[in-house]
């Protein structure tokens, strides 16, 4: 049998790129572990050309944020014939836009923090101090801002006052044109990854996450000794259900495919609120599918064998 | 049950790593380098002029002829062809020098390290420029120095400011131990310290027992070919000075060196061989060689003329693409541009729609240690091509409108960032942290 030729895409050019960067390399060499050729390609300019040159028997997008999880990459890739691991281009875009994915999961039935998306526009022809008001008194102080769009906490901001409130929304409008405003809800943070399987999809251990700081921002996330990791997550049996099952919705209701990895709070009256999905979880040193996959006395390479496998079948 | 931190060594590291955090800023310059983006961040030299064929002729020779000695271990002083060398480029700056005095070092960046090493204990203040090299500022921080920053204006460090800042620390209880300078095309600041100023403040740091560390990389890059007289050409006692062959000839190399008074070279020397045993001396040796073979003095000279019209194109697209409001230095030489946003624009925050938008540059507040700079940005010349810098600018230009949009719709109730004065800066005729890209590289 030949080994299998699996191109890994990583970098781009979203504001998550050398994280993106580091997610290539470890997959890269889990993959190689496990016996594949591995080449590890941007997603740029070259890429069609590339892929028609060589052929790969498969792609991993290992791209975080922008055209790694809207669905533009998985366009391309559908487009040449290339099978890939994840989610549908289409399905992408539903799970890439925040407010849409928390309306199709509260249709659903699901707890997700009350929000409001507002873009710059809206600020500036109603005007921002009435607007700012209005958001103070629908949501009570603190309140989360974040981008509509992205991932990695970048641009999100707790808010604890009014004061603070045009800095926030500024940042983060520096990240897109349109934000998100959403109460804020305490609790436990809780990431739960789904892998699909011949058995269908499964919930792998839940990830509890103790920042150091306030919350899980960036330097939280990417530097480490600055969290704590609980996997699995130190919650009770039936609150771990909850979790593992809002995972498992999420993946359903919005129709992901392969591998997804869901954020979500605990609170501590056991309601568990979606916040976000992720269609290509990092895979770094200090990611969580990782931990889970480690709780799970599985390997990377093993798990991502098995979601190849499930790639190509469906290209047959 | 504990949990998992992913470092087993938290509890285990000094004090001195405690800065030492992943950041979102920093991580933004790794998408600078993809040939989409136009970086105006990184100050990487123009290589393509240099003469690589013959360059590699003579590495080629440098291994057959004495490979046995340039693969060997070497002098933790640097190879005396190569001190006898680089004293006749300091004399270029009116320095009179001996080899003995010389001390080569991997990059002046080493150099640095050093000095701060064998001078600095935790808690020693080192005055620095407003704003100075977050290359050095890193180096400051890692030896838990306090940094004060001082004043410039366009001419420089103001020796005023100079004198209010050493009494300030002074009444304070606080022991000041270097005045850190790059008195040539300063980096970030682009501007050059005044003759008349190099004196008044040798003079001042001599009486205070203070000693000033001349950081020079970019001095014979002015771009009217003339050359400034070095501080240290007029106070050999209590001038350290840095050199490098990093913007002359290749920074890949890691070659530079420091003059140092007898004494504190001695120091020197150990510390240098504590650190690196010796800086290396194959790259020594095709250094000399370089200097001794080919009309070095020529490629410099082609070196300024491309950095001059580069400078050209940038001050050209500023002029032609960026708003009311905006300011920045016209540098004489060297590789940056500082520019001053608008009022109220933060250009930390303004970042990420900057490499949305495919331009970057390095946020001001990445070259001071206090949080000032908050408004400003290094723009740097050096390495896109003409047409690439304007491209740059216009880019930078409609990012800057759509940022200044954004703060109009929040108006009063934006606070702004902690602009500096200065130069461009907030408050006319002065300039007044380290969230940059590696120094010099992105």
């Amino acid at each position: 049998m030949t080994t299998q030729h699996i191109m890994v895409l990583a970098g781009g050019l979203s504001h998550e790129r050398e994280v993106s960067l580091r997610s290539g390399s470890r997959l890269a060499q889990a993959l190689r572990a496990t016996g594949f050729d591995v080449t590890v390609r941007d997603a740029d300019s070259q890429l069609l050309d590339w892929v028609a040159a060589h052929r790969p028997d498969a792609a991993v997008i290992a791209l975080h944020g922008g055209r790694g999880e809207n669905g533009s990459v998985q366009a391309v890739l559908e487009m040449t014939g290339v099978p890939f691991v994840g989610t549908e281009s289409r399905q992408c875009r539903l799970a890439w836009d925040k407010p849409t994915a928390k309306v199709l999961l509260r249709r659903a039935s699901h707890l997700t923090p009350d929000w409001v998306t507002l873009s710059h526009n809206a600020f500036r022809d109603f005007g921002a101090a009435g607007l700012i008001s209005a958001l103070g008194s629908r949501f009570a102080f603190p309140l989360v801002v974040k981008p509509y769009q992205g991932g990695s906490a970048l641009g999100t901001v707790i808010v604890h006052e009014a004061g603070e409130m045009p800095g926030a929304l500024v940042g983060s409008l520096a990240y897109g044109d349109v934000l998100l405003v959403e109460r804020y809800v305490a609790g436990t943070e809780v990431a739960v990854s789904v892998i699909e399987s011949d058995d269908g999809p499964i919930a792998l251990p839940p990830v509890e996450i103790v920042p150091s700081g306030e919350f899980f921002d960036y330097e939280a996330r990417y530097t480490a000794g600055m969290t704590t990791y609980h996997t699995p997550a130190r919650l009770e049996p039936e609150l771990m259900r909850a979790a593992a099952d809002l995972a498992l919705a999420a993946h359903s209701e919005l129709g992901l495919r392969d591998v997804s990895r869901t954020d979500m709070i605990v609170t501590p009256s056991g309601e568990v609120h979606f916040l976000e999905v992720n269609v290509s979880p990092g895979l770094t040193e200090t990611s969580m599918l990782p931990m889970s996959v480690t709780a799970a006395d599985r390997t990377l390479g093993e798990i991502y064998d098995g979601l190849i496998g499930r790639a190509i079948g469906r290209g047959r | 049950m504990t949990g998992n931190s992913l470092d087993p060594y938290v509890a285990a590291y000094a004090r001195r790593t405690t800065g030492m955090r992943a950041s979102a800023i920093r991580a933004l310059f790794a998408v600078a380098s993809r040939p989409e983006v136009v970086s105006l961040a990184g100050g990487m030299p123009y290589l393509q002029s240099l003469p690589l064929k013959e360059i590699a002729a003579q590495v080629e020779r440098l291994i057959s002829d004495e490979g046995s000695v340039a693969l060997q271990y070497g002098s933790g002083q640097g190879i005396e062809p190569l001190r006898e060398q680089i004293c006749e480029i300091m004399a270029l700056e009116g320095i009179v020098a001996e080899p003995d005095d010389v001390v080569v070092t991997v990059g002046s960046q080493m150099a640095l390290d050093l000095v701060t090493k064998i001078f600095c204990d935790p808690g020693d203040v080192i005055l620095a420029e407003a704003p100075s090299y977050v290359g050095a500022l890193s180096v400051f921080s890692a030896y838990q120095t306090e940094v004060v920053h001082v004043a410039m204006d366009d001419s420089g460090l103001i020796p005023e400011a100079v004198e209010e800042a050493i009494a300030g620390c002074a009444a304070r209880g606080q022991r000041v131990k270097l005045l850190y300078t790059i008195p040539n095309f300063h980096n970030p600041a682009g501007v050059t310290l005044s003759a008349e100023r190099r004196a008044r403040i040798a003079e001042i740091c001599r009486s205070a027992g203070i000693a000033v560390l001349e950081d020079n990389p970019y001095g014979l890059l002015g771009f009217d070919g003339a050359t400034h007289r070095a501080i240290r050409a007029d106070d050999a006692d209590n001038v350290i000075y840095l050199g490098s062959f990093s913007k002359t000839f290749a920074p890949g190399l890691r070659i530079g060196w420091v003059l140092a008074p007898h004494a504190a070279r001695e120091k020197l020397v150990l510390a240098n061989e504590a650190a690196t045993l010796n800086p290396p001396v194959f790259n020594q040796m095709m250094i000399s060689r370089y200097l001794a073979s080919f009309d070095w003095k020529s490629q410099i000279k082609a070196y300024r003329q491309t950095y001059a019209e580069r400078r050209d194109a940038m001050l050209g697209a500023l002029s032609t693409h960026m708003p009311d409001g905006t300011r920045w230095t016209v540098p004489q030489g060297g590789f940056y541009v500082w520019l001053t946003a608008p009022t109220g624009l933060d250009t930390s925050a303004m970042l990420p729609r900057a490499v949305t938008a495919r331009v970057a540059y390095v946020p001001g507040t990445a070259f001071f240690t206090d949080g000032q700079g908050g408004s400003q940005m290094r723009l740097s010349f050096c390495f896109p091509t003409p047409d690439r810098i304007v491209e740059g600018v216009r880019r930078l230009g409609s990012v800057i409108d759509a940022e200044r949009e954004v703060h109009a719709t929040f108006g009063s109730g934006m606070g702004g960032p902690r602009a500096a004065g200065g130069i461009g800066g907030a408050t006319p005729g002065v300039i007044a942290g380290v969230d940059a890209p590696s120094p010099n590289t992105a």
